[in-house]
């Protein structure tokens, strides 16, 4: 039983580091202090700093005749947002956001609901693997691949017109709005390519979600009666929600701020994102720009508020 | 008498285990049936076939009468207690309560009014429009009981449901089970590892053990007649002896079982029979002491001792007596 020591109260180690150990443990908020107030500075200052410069410059005006920048107060830059181009810009960046994050829910739900309630060991593992290895390789590589994808010379093309399919494509491709010459320079194009390109975003929170839903919830429910619909509609959809919420949150955000999806792959006509490189670059229009730029930090305060009022958080 | 559950031959394997293995059983229709056994012993596999929640490798289930196999829980008029109640966290008490017979399109006012209820006959009136994170273990036992019985099942299946419940609140859980059952007239079928509750509680009990029922019969049957070892020695730690040992008594060779309470200290009167040996440990249980000897055959034998007698010392030596007609063989030979 030597190991037993003689002393009830061991020695303090010695040196600095035992001295600074001590400290800390006798002051623990002190550590905490310290570990968090460099990202706190950095994000109060650097982040929310600038993104107070942001708001401030759409509220100055551009003069027409100089190009200055006209440090007065004034609303002007907002009401040009509100002329038919500018707000068509709007409009078609917050409906395709919008149908992106729809359709990346309904993709992502089934995907993450396996993963959560029955891939185990190896398959899951596999999983993590197959929603994260498009995030490992460049954006810009998988756009331009996604480009040579639906090209009018393509494999998706090829691939339609050996299944015998080609009139359902040329018959989509002939719609109004959705349509255009090839995949790749049409609405339908931008869109499959944000979906492809946001849906890990989605897919991972939700899967968060349903990981925390104990599966016998889903018996009780079945249990009690239920039809697997109604278990999906009253008990797993209720509880995957704030997963939801969060997964739209990224999908919604991000695809209101990309500027290069659209740009490779699309109708030339702008989305948000381009306007406002577009004003800030060449145009040297900063308040518009910033004015841009506020647009979709209001539609997610809006949509958060939205989802609050909606209960999507109770089950946080 | 009708029957409610009937299990002939089924056998539930995962791959290689055989969770549950040949197992035939009958539950009468309006009985309290105990299904008995160590964690991993093919209970809580029964309770789920009988849920719909998994399917019989082989075998044939019948509810009432109709085939079971194939057909999924929703469509079962059977309704379970979980272990940890499964009460919906997003839901309150009330629409917990409600869930079955809102799924079945009963109209509002009627399944609140009915939840309302049945939330009165397990003694939670006014918690409605509590959550479930609200509430204490107990009450949410008693939420999750009223969850199932609103809904009128032909059986109740009750999976460990007191286990997570202190031992004051689980003896009072006990009685107001039995009470309730006995005023519903419901078929109950309870899953337990503790023997206790199980004796207790049931009309009739299956002890299982390795997927398969080790013994079936009214408790009293199972606790003084065992039949096999391993009923004796999990149904109320009894005194297991050898088939050599039994003989030297002047009993067939055959394995035997003995009540520690069947045994007394001292020779005792009349026609007894009787071992000695050494005293190797005693331990204080409240109303009893038990009093473990070792025989000059290594043969370890407890006894239960009411308080009220002077207990021997340790080391020291005893006699033994039970009436002959207690030492009860069983069907394992030798």
């Amino acid at each position: 039983m030597s190991a037993i020591a003689e002393t009830s109260i061991l020695a303090g180690r010695s040196g600095t580091f035992g001295k600074v150990s001590d400290f800390f443990w006798r002051n623990p908020k002190i550590l905490l202090f310290l570990m968090l107030a460099p990202p706190l500075l950095w994000l109060g200052i650097i982040y929310l700093g600038s993104l107070f410069a942001l708001l401030l410059q759409s509220f100055f005006s551009i003069d027409e005749f100089s190009g200055l920048v006209n440090y007065e107060f004034t609303l002007a830059t907002y009401r040009q947002l509100l002329i038919p181009s500018n707000f068509d810009i709007i409009l078609r960046t917050v409906v395709m956001a919008a149908l992106v994050t729809l359709a990346s829910a309904v993709i992502a739900f089934p995907i993450a609901y396996y993963a959560a309630r029955y891939a185990r060991g190896k398959w899951k593992v596999l999983f993590y693997l197959g929603v994260m290895l498009p995030l490992w390789s460049s954006y810009l590589v998988k756009v331009y691949a996604w480009k040579l994808i639906l090209a009018k010379e393509g494999i998706l093309t090829w691939v339609f017109s050996k299944l015998h399919l080609t009139w359902l494509l040329d018959g989509w491709l002939a719609l109004p709005v959705v349509g255009g010459n090839s995949l790749s320079i049409s609405y339908t194009g931008t869109f499959i390519v944000f979906v492809y390109v946001w849906l890990p975003f989605m897919i991972l929170p939700i899967q968060a979600a349903l990981e925390r839903v104990p599966g016998n919830l889903v018996e009780a429910s079945a249990d009690l009666g239920a039809h697997p619909a109604q278990t999906f509609r009253h008990v797993l959809f209720p509880l995957a929600l704030p997963g939801i919420i969060a997964g739209s949150i990224f999908t919604f955000s991000l695809t209101l701020g990309d500027y290069i999806i659209p740009q490779i792959i699309g109708s030339s006509r702008l989305f948000i994102g381009q306007a406002v490189y577009a004003q800030q670059g060449t145009a040297g229009n900063i308040p518009l720009a910033a004015a841009f730029t506020v647009v979709p930090i209001v539609i997610m305060g809006f949509y958060l508020w939205m989802a609050k009022k909606q209960g999507a958080f109770d089950a946080l | 008498m009708t029957t409610a559950v009937l299990f002939d031959k089924v056998s539930r394997h995962f791959g290689q285990v055989r969770a549950v293995d040949h197992v035939d059983l009958a539950v009468a229709e309006g009985e309290f049936f105990a299904m008995l056994g160590p964690s991993g012993s093919g209970k809580t596999t029964c309770l789920r076939l009988m849920a719909g929640f998994e399917q019989p490798t082989d075998g044939h289930i019948e509810i009432f009468g109709e085939t079971a196999e194939g057909v999924p829980p929703y469509r079962r008029n059977v309704n379970t207690v979980f272990q940890d109640y499964a009460l919906f966290p997003h839901l309150s008490i009330l629409e917990n309560v409600a869930y079955g017979l809102m799924v079945k399109g009963v109209s509002r006012e009627e399944r609140l009014k009915a939840a309302e209820s049945a939330l009165a006959m397990v003694k939670l009136p006014g918690y409605g429009s509590r959550r479930p994170g609200q509430l204490s273990g107990g009450q949410r036992q008693r939420v999750a009981l009223a969850r199932a019985l609103v809904n009128r099942p032909r059986v109740l299946l009750l999976d460990e449901p007191l286990g997570a419940l202190d031992l004051k609140l689980r003896e009072q859980m006990q009685e107001e089970l039995k009470a309730l059952q006995k005023s519903l007239g419901i078929t109950f079928v309870f899953v337990t590892h503790d023997q206790g509750e199980a004796l207790s509680m049931a009309d009739r009990v299956a002890v299982f053990n390795e997927g398969r029922i080790q013994q079936l019969g009214t408790p009293e049957e199972v606790y003084k007649r065992p039949q096999t070892r391993f009923v004796a020695d999990f149904v109320g730690s009894s005194n297991v002896l050898a088939p050599a040992f039994v003989q030297s008594l002047g009993y067939p060779a055959r394995y035997a079982s003995l009540r520690p309470e069947a045994l007394s200290l001292g020779d005792g009167t009349g026609e007894r029979k009787r071992v000695t040996g050494t005293v190797v440990a005693t331990s204080f249980l409240g109303a009893a002491n038990r009093v473990t000897i070792e025989t000059g055959s290594a043969t370890r034998i407890a006894a239960m001792v009411p308080a009220s007698e002077l207990i021997p010392e340790q080391g020291s030596g005893v006699t033994l007596s039970f009436a002959p007609e207690d030492l009860h063989l069983m069907d394992e030979a030798a």
